[in-house]
């Protein structure tokens, strides 16, 4: 075991790990916080995706032991960032999620998108989205969300 | 599936990991952003003892810019390419290659070092360093040396490192201004590992003429005339030069790589 002091959603985290432990084990199941779903656990699905140090990373290949020092965020950080209010509403809206699976992972990279590319056209935000598995949806919900989010935003702050 | 059991380490110099590995011989293994290690890992495809943690190392996340090259530590992360974060030599390419790599979550972890050391033979670094003929400066135990980008890969995941060896940073030489370049992946969904790439650079002012094709069983191919490629029947050469680099005539591989090669051509235009 290895010690490790971390922060996860703003908390600060000191627990001893396994280094084979991987990230979204160790926050599922000895912090409980499950709104991180673990999916194809090789990094293809994105079913994981939350954010470390900032920026969106798999947490199905990132081990716990080497997050330490880091500053972790899950779906469940997001509860109060006003971009993910807006685009909560928006995948209810535009019917963005079915089974739910993908969601926390399909948010946070979304989030990404409105934030690090507020100009994306539909077919950047396609291109975008292609790390993050939907099986339910056909993403045609989930891209209108995106963009509604994104022109609102546009809109909001003086068409940027 | 979760990986196996494994030790890890996280040195806080270089001359420490080099020491790290070298005690822990064949079964210790370098982890940088971990986003080829880690699917090995829980795949159980790897089963190293040993981790030693290298993300981090100051010594290779430096980066350096002068009139003639860039040198760029071997821990920058694609992500960091993909927004300039780094100096880019090439007028665009590295930018354009980052962005090409599998996805956003994991070019903001995975490493340009990394990636060469893993050397998938499909990976997008492993062409275009060999492409631009970048040389790696590399340490080990017994010192340093630097060897040229095309003779690192062996073969699929196989590269004339040793065991106990890091690659430190890659050196890049600066294309002139009115240098061109071209560089074609095919993949039928984005992020998906190549299954064909060409790519070439033009550099009249520095004399350089390159070209590569990428995604092949081994070690990217350079290309030995590429000149002709500038002003020959594109047509015609692609499909010789696709066989002479190992393709048998009529296989599907043979196919889209020519068709790669001539898009790459046509895309220097």
């Amino acid at each position: 075991m290895t010690r490790i002091a971390l922060k996860v959603n703003g908390q600060a985290v000191d627990r001893d790990v396994a280094p084979r432990r991987n990230l979204v084990d160790f926050l599922r199941d000895e912090l409980n916080l499950t709104g991180t779903n673990v999916g194809c656990e090789h990094g293809v699905c994105g079913a994981c995706t939350l954010e470390i140090d900032g920026a969106p990373a798999r947490s199905c290949i990132a081990f716990a032991v080497a997050c330490d020092g880091a500053s972790v965020r899950t779906i469940e950080g997001f509860d109060d960032d006003p971009v993910m209010i807006e685009l909560r509403a928006a995948f209810n809206r535009e019917h963005a999620l079915q089974c739910g699976y993908c969601t926390p992972g399909m948010l946070v990279t979304a989030r990404d998108i409105v934030t690090r590319l507020p100009d994306a056209d539909e077919a950047r935000i396609r291109e975008e989205l292609s790390g993050n598995l939907c099986r339910c949806t056909g993403y045609v919900g989930i891209v209108r969300a995106i963009v509604s989010v994104m022109a609102a935003r546009k809109s909001s702050s003086g068409g940027r | 599936m979760k990986a196996p059991h494994f030790e890890y380490e996280k040195p806080a110099t270089l001359a420490e990991a080099l020491r790290l590995l070298a005690d822990g011989g064949d079964n210790a293994k370098v982890l940088a952003g971990g986003q080829s290690l880690g699917p090995l890992l829980n795949l159980r495809m790897a089963r190293p003892d040993l981790l030693v943690d290298i993300r981090t190392l100051p010594e290779l996340r430096a980066c350096d810019d002068d009139a003639d090259s860039v040198t760029l530590g071997a821990a920058v992360t694609h992500a960091a390419i993909e927004d300039g974060q780094v100096p880019d030599p090439t007028h665009g390419l590295l930018a354009r290659v980052a962005q090409g790599i599998a996805y956003r979550a994991v070019r903001n972890r995975g490493t340009l070092g990394g990636s060469l050391a893993h050397a998938d033979p499909a990976a997008d670094w492993v062409t275009t360093m060999v492409l631009l003929d970048a040389g790696l400066r590399v340490a080990g135990a017994d010192g340093e040396r630097v060897l040229r980008a095309e003779d690192l890969v062996e073969g699929p995941l196989s590269t004339c490192l040793a065991p106990d060896e890091i690659i430190v940073s890659v050196h890049l030489p600066r294309l002139s201004t009115d240098a061109r370049w071209s560089y074609y992946k095919f993949n039928r969904k984005p992020g998906e590992f190549a299954e064909a790439i060409a790519a070439v650079v033009h550099d009249p002012a520095r004399g350089v003429v390159r070209a590569v094709l990428g995604a092949m069983e081994g070690a990217p191919h350079v290309i030995p005339d590429p000149h002709a490629l500038l002003d020959g029947d594109i047509d015609a050469l692609a499909t010789d030069i696709v066989t002479q680099a190992g393709f048998a005539p009529d296989t599907y591989e043979h196919r889209v790589h020519a068709v790669a090669l001539r898009r790459a051509v046509a895309g220097l235009a």
